[in-house]
């Protein structure tokens, strides 16, 4: 057991050594930080007093080292563009990016799973057959064409909801929040279900086909010659052992979900990281994009984690060693 | 005696693209209370759609097209689903083959235990928990309460299987059907679950029906046995009446086909009933073919020679090297195999004995010992130019006829694979013919080169392989459990033409089994393997009729009980 | 299926399972036929589609933002109507459909041939390699695919001097959208590769001598590319939603030669205004061509997994 939590910690720890290199990388080799710390015009004595405040000159072990001193203490610099401190700009967008994922976490989770269970049960009927249906074409719509069609049917034809911008949001001093608002949810409720939608269904697919998987397995079979209720078979035996492939795909999902928002933030306008990131890579403001880069894979660094506590949790093979 | 279960003339069907499929044509039983009724037949008999039909648990498609299945009196065709669920578990039990799987692998054993007998008893949770505990006692588990906290991953296999059988008692059943219970077992557990599934019968008044394939478990336990062929139940009747004088012509060949542990046949009886369809086994001059041109620098002495072999594999990996857990599977083990001789290596799964095969072969580099072919070592420098030659005249035949084909390719390009890697032949044309005579050799025919593996079977497909190891132009021959995943009468033929060719390519052979009557009629000498070690190696007969090693003693008392056979042989 | 004569090719064709589950699936003969359909059409947009697009002359802005020509105010010549430019819709669809198939199959096989290659080395050679190249796999695959296309996406522009970046745009994203896909390919292709590296037909070809990339290439690889095929075209429709969204984000392809995404995001900005076919059209022809392809690769994954049917 010991040995397993050192296995994926030392895992996390690579991935963060890999991405923080990566981000480091970006510093030194996209376009020149000099020109885009002072300019384009800037005088030749002007460039080297900068080099030399940078520290650019010292040799690169001794650059990344210091790169990685200042991460740890959440130092990435100044943006290129805003000119302000990256980690500050991203603390004060965390909370609408936060607050969205988390919201079409529950929406994709609690529909994805129900409609999992319910499709990978009663395979042959009516009801099944359609979820899955329309499940395909979810998986087909591009997340961006889902917000662009919801803004088109809810905000420009129906005119009930917003169409871009958070609003309504309570600042309670250290978290800027829109979940205590009707205002706050009326604007969260488009982006949740736009960016919940793929992951939906690809949650509902897969619960569904591990359902359909464990159903052949031989202790369902054993289960059912036994007399077992149907129910006892679907979810005391079915339901549990399809949770351990799940859970992986659930962690997966919300990595998706974080990136997806990106994407999401950009059609509604939702001033979270996303956004700040998508922008950052238009002007090519390398902080906000190494930033965002390290901040992202902390986070699904934390979701891994998290995923293999569960195992632990649901499966003894895993927790008692075979 | 009234009976307990009466089949008449049952029928199912399996609706397919290809047709409706019979799996079951007018079968009639009767099993009476307290007596073990083995349904013996090979596969695709039908024997198992028979246990699955009882419980109204065909796969589908498949559906009870005619006849009637009565219990205790009752009909027990077209119950619906919660009426047949009363009787699944409470009153009819079932045992699945792997106790591996048979199990959810995330509730403990007590759970599992708990769950069955609240539903088919009624009890409160402290009373149920008492009667699992009872359960797991009267199934042969000590420390039964502290095993209910249990998962199942941590039994062992013959312990696991126990758990299924007291998972079948849970409801006080009256019948239990138990399909090919002991198969994937150990010969040495194997017996001991048998010895209990007859207990419990006798004690309990119970009727079983065993569902094998194996003549031996049938021997052990069974009082009458009905023989299943393609569908149908050819004969029924006493154990000693079916084993000792069979009278339909499929039960006699099945019989015969069984291999004889009391002593040395020359050849196995041919089974002409079942494999109708294999030519004879064709011929060839061997002095002027192809296949016989490595005969030519034959020399006498050892083939193989492996000493102090030593290999170990890494069960759980850590940094650590003292919390690594390793695996000696093959520890200190020497022998010599001559120029000729077939040599037997026997042993229970884990033994050794195929990693040893698998070690001479090349596949494994050994961590300790050295090996020599025809002469050369093979280990320490093992991609020099001798070593690639000394091995090329070593080939494998494996266990499973599935796995060993490559699906992907036509049986000509298999076959022929060697000889154009190695340009063995001058041309194409060549290569073609010689392939032709080696699908002739085997008894399959030339015309089988076109076609692709899919369309064989097992046995057949044991034929290709032979074939493929032939086209190198072996002088050894490795066979690792090569009849094991065929049926018995399949077997005796596959072994008579490993017989042929070793006697008439002059081949060395090294047969790797767990059954000991096979070896006894394969092989010259035979060594004994138990945790990677050698037991002892002794002349077959010898260690037949006095065994040196207690393990040997051990091994031989398993043997199934065929002292029934012998008179319709005699 | 004890004939005389081996089975021809056309018969044995026919008789194959996965053929027959296909001649039975009304669902993925549509599927297929869309799909075709789409890619004939975009391949020949040239040929089919009623204007070019890219050439001034056919162009007038006085056309500029017709409405389809069922509607009051289109004109019979523009079926679909047309965008702010004066472009026909439909034939910028085509030739905008064309450029995402394009993308979307090359950046497919770019991750197809990668992963496939690194897995079924990885799968057979094991040891250090495997774990090397499994390990930046994993890390790999704990960031987004989305996300990392962005970024390589980004980094690869930022690398290209501005005069070219227009230019060499399609190219970045391909590649952008390539190597993320290859460790899908490379896991699918490793598991399948050990899966068989462990059956004795590998077995039986090295105890007859044959060397390592005979045995990857000739036994290996024709047995891994079942589960491969099933992957490469649900990647394909994944990498077409990737383009899409790439170039709606305004990263990928530039407006000077659209594909579908581009144009979803040039009309976006006329949406408000009414305009809806200049999002609509490209939107719906986006939608059904990934709809089709994910519905073959659907019917593919069921038709090739024996365990379900």
């Amino acid at each position: 057991m010991l040995f397993f939590i050192l296995k994926r910690l030392s895992q996390s720890i690579l991935v963060m050594a890999i991405v923080s290199a990566v981000s480091f990388s970006l510093f030194n080799f996209v376009g020149d930080p000099v020109n885009n710390m002072v300019g384009q015009d800037a005088t030749r004595e002007q460039r080297v007093e900068i080099r030399q405040q940078l520290g650019l000159d010292d040799p690169v072990l001794t650059q990344y080292t210091r790169f990685l001193g200042n991460m740890l203490q959440g130092d990435f610099g100044l943006s290129y563009r805003i000119k302000r401190p990256v980690d500050e700009l991203i603390f004060e967008r965390l909370p609408a990016t936060l607050e969205l994922v988390f919201v079409s976490a529950i929406i994709a989770l609690l529909v994805g799973i129900t409609m999992g269970v319910y499709t990978g049960i009663r395979r042959k009927s009516w009801a099944s057959r359609a979820i899955l249906s329309i499940s395909l074409v979810g998986v087909s719509l591009p997340t961006f064409i889902i917000g662009i069609a919801l803004i088109y049917i809810f905000a420009v034809h129906l005119r009930w909801l917003p169409s871009s911008g958070r609003s309504g949001t309570v600042d309670l001093g250290w978290w800027k929040t829109s979940l205590l608002t009707v205002d706050g949810w009326r604007a969260i409720i488009l982006p949740a279900i736009t960016l919940s939608l793929f992951q939906l269904t690809l949650i509902l697919r897969l619960v569904r086909a591990e359902m359909l998987e464990v159903m052949q397995t031989d202790f369902i079979k054993f289960a059912r010659a036994r007399g077992l209720s149907e129910r006892a078979i679907n979810f005391r035996h079915a339901l549990r052992n399809t949770l351990v492939p799940v859970i992986t795909i659930i962690g997966i999902n919300i990595g998706g979900l974080i990136a997806f928002s990106v994407i999401t933030e950009t059609v509604f306008q939702w001033p979270g990281t996303g956004l700040m990131f998508i922008q950052a890579v238009d002007f090519v403001d390398v902080p906000i994009m190494a930033a965002y880069l390290v901040f992202v894979a902390l986070l699904f660094v934390l979701i891994n984690l998290v995923v293999d506590i569960l195992y632990f949790v649901v499966d003894p093979r895993i927790r008692l060693g075979d | 005696m009234t009976d307990l279960l009466k089949i008449d003339g049952l029928d199912v069907e399996f609706p397919t693209r290809r047709g409706t499929v019979k799996a079951a044509r007018g079968v009639s039983l009767t099993v009476s209370p307290g007596e073990v009724l083995g349904l013996v037949g090979e596969s695709g008999a039908g024997k198992s759609t028979i246990g699955n039909a009882i419980i109204d648990l065909l796969e589908a498609p498949g559906r009870v097209s005619a006849g009637s299945i009565l219990f205790e009196g009752e009909e027990l065709r077209g119950r619906n689903e919660a009426e047949m669920r009363r009787i699944r578990g409470d009153r009819i039990g079932m045992i699945f083959q792997d106790p591996q799987t048979s199990l959810n692998p995330l509730m403990t054993v007590g759970a599992q235990l708990v769950e069955t007998i609240e539903k088919t008893n009624d009890l409160s949770a402290t009373k149920a928990e008492e009667r699992a505990i009872e359960l797991l006692e009267q199934v042969g588990i000590t420390e039964a309460k502290a095993r209910l906290q249990a998962y199942p991953h941590q039994f062992s296999g013959g312990m696991r299987q126990r758990v299924v059988i007291a998972l079948a008692l849970a409801g006080d059943p009256d019948l239990i059907i138990a399909d090919e219970p002991t198969t994937a077992l150990d010969v040495s557990i194997q017996a001991q679950i048998l010895d209990l599934i007859k207990q419990l019968c006798r004690q309990r008044e119970l009727g079983v029906i065993i569902v094998t394939h194996d003549i031996g478990v049938i021997a052990n336990i069974a009082d009458r046995v009905a023989v299943m062929y393609r569908g149908e139940v050819v004969e029924t009747g006493d154990v000693a009446q079916i084993l000792g004088a069979p009278e339909h012509e499929y039960t006699k060949s099945l019989i015969a086909a069984v291999p004889r542990a009391d002593r040395k046949l020359d050849r196995f009886s041919s089974v002409d009933y079942i494999e109708g369809g294999t030519k004879p086994f064709q011929r060839i001059d061997i002095q002027t073919h192809w296949l016989g041109k490595s005969l030519h620098d034959r020399r006498s002495g050892a083939a193989i020679e492996v000493e102090n072999l030593g290999l170990s594999f890494v069960l759980q990996k850590s940094v650590l090297k003292r919390n690594r857990k390793m695996l000696q599977a093959v520890d200190d083990v020497t022998f010599t195999v001559a120029e000729g001789e077939t040599f037997g290596l026997v042993g229970e799964s884990g033994s050794g004995k195929s990693t040893v095969a698998r070690l001479i072969a090349g596949l494994y580099r050994p961590d300790a010992g050295n090996i020599r072919v025809i002469g050369q070592d093979v280990v320490s420098s093992p991609r020099s130019a001798a070593a690639r030659e000394a091995r090329r005249a070593l080939q494998m035949i494996f266990q499973d006829p599935y796995s060993s084909l490559n699906s992907r390719m036509r049986v000509l390009d298999i076959v022929a694979e060697p000889i154009r890697f190695y340009k063995l032949t001058s041309s194409e044309a060549e290569t073609r013919k010689i392939v032709g005579d080696l699908l002739d050799h085997v008894g399959l025919g030339a015309k089988a080169a076109l076609r692709y593996p899919h369309e064989f079977s097992g046995g057949q497909r044991q034929r290709i392989s032979i074939a493929r190891a032939l086209a190198s132009r072996p002088r050894i021959l490795i066979c690792d459990e090569p009849t094991s995943a065929l049926d018995v009468s399949v077997q005796a033929t596959i072994l008579n033409l490993l017989k042929d060719l070793q006697q008439e390519l002059g081949l060395t052979m090294l047969f790797i089994s767990h059954d000991l009557p096979v070896v006894r009629q394969m092989c010259d000498r035979i060594a004994v393997m138990r945790h990677g070690r050698i037991c002892e190696v002794s002349e077959t007969e010898t260690l037949f009729s006095a065994p040196e090693h207690e393990y040997s003693r051990h091994l031989l008392d398993l043997m199934p009980r065929m002292d029934l056979l012998g008179s319709a042989r005699a | 299926m004890q004939q005389d004569h081996p089975m021809t090719r056309w018969e044995r064709f026919k008789d194959n399972d996965i053929v027959w589950s296909f001649l039975h699936s009304p669902g993925a003969i549509v599927a297929a036929a869309i799909t075709s359909i789409a890619i004939l059409a975009c391949l020949f947009a040239p040929l089919i589609a009623p204007f070019d697009p890219f050439d001034p002359s056919q162009i007038s802005l006085w056309d500029g933002k017709l409405p389809p020509a069922w509607i009051e105010g289109g004109q019979p010549q523009y079926l679909l109507g047309t965008d702010n430019q004066g472009r026909d819709m439909l034939s910028t669809i085509l030739y905008g459909g064309r450029l995402s198939i394009l993308v979307g199959l090359a950046a497919v096989c770019l991750g197809m041939v990668l992963g496939v290659t690194l897995g079924v080395i990885s799968g057979y050679v094991g040891g250090v390699t495997d774990a090397v190249i499994m390990r930046i796999a994993d890390v790999q695959l704990t960031i987004p695919g989305i996300l990392l296309a962005i970024l390589i996406n980004g980094i690869g522009r930022a690398f290209l001097p501005l005069e070219l970046r227009q230019e060499f745009a399609i190219y970045v994203v391909i590649f952008a959208i390539g190597l993320t896909d290859w460790p899908q390919f490379a896991r699918v292709a490793r598991g399948a590769t050990m899966v068989e590296a462990n059956k004795e037909y590998v077995q039986a070809a090295r105890i007859i001598g044959l060397p390592g990339w005979r045995i990857m290439l000739r036994h290996i690889l024709p047995n891994t590319l079942r589960p491969v095929l099933v992957i490469a075209t649900i990647g394909l429709a994944l990498a077409i939603i990737a383009e899409a969204t790439l170039s709606f984000l305004g990263q990928g392809i530039p407006p000077t030669t659209p594909s579908l995404g581009t144009l979803i995001r040039v009309g976006n900005e006329y949406l408000f205004s009414g305009l809806w076919w200049i999002t609509f059209f490209p939107a719906i022809a986006l939608v059904v061509l990934v709809f089709a392809v994910n519905l073959l690769g659907d019917w593919m994954r069921d038709a090739l997994n024996p365990k379900l049917r």
